[in-house]
């Protein structure tokens, strides 16, 4: 636990080195929505009556952004829900908590630091996927699915 | 509200035990309400929020125990209110915040683990069992959050430091025995010394010294005594109610 708060001092010397959202993940609709409200809530509150940013030691814009899975069934594979800003990974998955399974979303949430992954470009589309269009064989279509069978 | 018992079939000793605690949930959950669209990070708002939430909910169940909730929410005098003067202190900056947030969480953490094990004849068993683990979060939140602070740069400890030693003379009035409740006070306050002085040691930081159950600390909350900023806060939580009596969404 001393770790995470040494973690969280370091922060504000550490500057905004190695925070940068990458652009691709950011650009998808839910996240970026969603970072981009952060920074600019944090901005406006900084400057509020309260001074508020100062209890916090830093505004958003010095706070990694981490993306969320989770995980709403036993049986299920962890899904890409969105994106948050948090100071260290034990925040960002409370922050998860609080923003993406109040409503009793999930079993189990996953954070990951935005800046480890690593997303095709929208430059690269055609040589990524568009060659599959015409390879329907590759397609489950000719099976039947037995009744009962969800999630597929 | 619909789940609750009817108010006539509970004893008078837990009804006044209900109030007290519902009091003091509906109290901090206002003035954490009062964050939202001020709290530092959007992120931050939300589990202000949250907690906010929850602890409306909690004041609820425990008011409809005593009667009906609008009621004894909007239409009681500063005078009638038994929540104690920790929750109704003002938000002051975010460490103050996060310094009541913690000896509150830890309190009522304890308490309602007390009062949960009473068994299924307590008349606040049911809901303390539920609400314990609502509480758990929020003195986690509270928690990770000291640690920060208290452990984090030169300005965050010196606030942390200055949220708690405000707060700590209204601390000693947790501990005075409430009516209707079967709680073993004294344990629960060395349970408390102990769990809120391990969480601030592990932040770099201390108890506070000064008084906190002397004559010259603050208490009284529970008899309807209430500090200045609490008169304000309730002006601004019962006048819609009372300018527009029965109004709805």
């Amino acid at each position: 636990m001393s770790a995470e708060a040494e973690d969280a001092g370091r922060r504000t010397t550490a500057g905004s080195d190695g925070t940068e959202p990458n652009a691709d993940v950011g650009a998808g609709a839910g996240p970026g929505a969603g970072s981009g409200a952060g920074v600019g809530h944090g901005a406006s509150a900084g400057a509020g009556p309260r001074g508020a940013d100062a209890g916090a030691g830093a505004a958003t814009g010095d706070w990694p952004l981490w993306e969320v899975f989770v995980r709403s069934r036993r049986g299920l594979s962890h899904v890409h829900a969105g994106s948050l800003h948090a100071p260290d990974a034990a925040m960002a998955l409370r922050n998860a908590r609080d923003l993406y399974t109040r409503r009793q979303e999930g079993v189990s949430v996953w954070v990951v630091p935005s800046t480890a992954v690593t997303a095709s470009s929208p430059d690269e589309k055609d040589p990524f996927f568009a060659s599959a269009a015409d390879k329907p064989y590759r397609h489950p279509t000719f099976y039947e699915l037995p009744e009962g069978v969800r999630n597929l | 509200m619909s789940a609750a018992p009817d108010p006539a079939t509970v004893d008078p000793a837990a009804a006044a035990g209900a109030l007290a605690l519902g009091d003091d949930a509906l109290v901090l959950s206002h003035r954490l309400a009062e964050w939202t669209g001020h709290a530092p990070v959007l992120e931050e708002e939300v589990a202000l929020a949250n907690i906010a939430l929850d602890l409306l909910g909690q004041a609820r169940t425990l008011l409809s125990l005593v009667g009906d909730e609008d009621e004894l929410a909007f239409l009681r005098e500063e005078r009638a209110f038994r929540n104690v003067q920790l929750v109704e202190q003002p938000n002051g900056d975010f460490a103050q915040t996060i310094a009541r947030q913690l000896y509150f969480s830890v309190y009522q953490e304890l308490l309602y683990g007390q009062l949960a094990a009473g068994g299924e004849a307590a008349p606040l068993a049911p809901l303390a069992a539920k609400a314990v683990k609502e509480v758990a979060y929020h003195r986690d939140h509270a928690e990770q959050w000291t640690l920060r602070l208290g452990d984090g740069t030169e300005t965050s400890h010196a606030r942390m430091r200055a949220g708690l030693d405000a707060l700590w003379r209204y601390t000693g009035e947790l501990f005075r025995p409430v009516e209707g409740l079967a709680v073993d006070w004294a344990g629960l306050e060395a349970a408390w010394l102990e769990t809120v002085g391990g969480v601030l040691e592990r932040a770099t930081l201390t108890l506070p010294e000064g008084p906190r159950a002397t004559g010259w600390s603050a208490g009284g909350g529970r008899e309807g005594v209430h500090t200045e900023p609490f008169g304000r806060m309730l002006a601004e939580m019962q006048h819609l109610h009372r300018s527009h009596p029965g109004a709805s969404w």
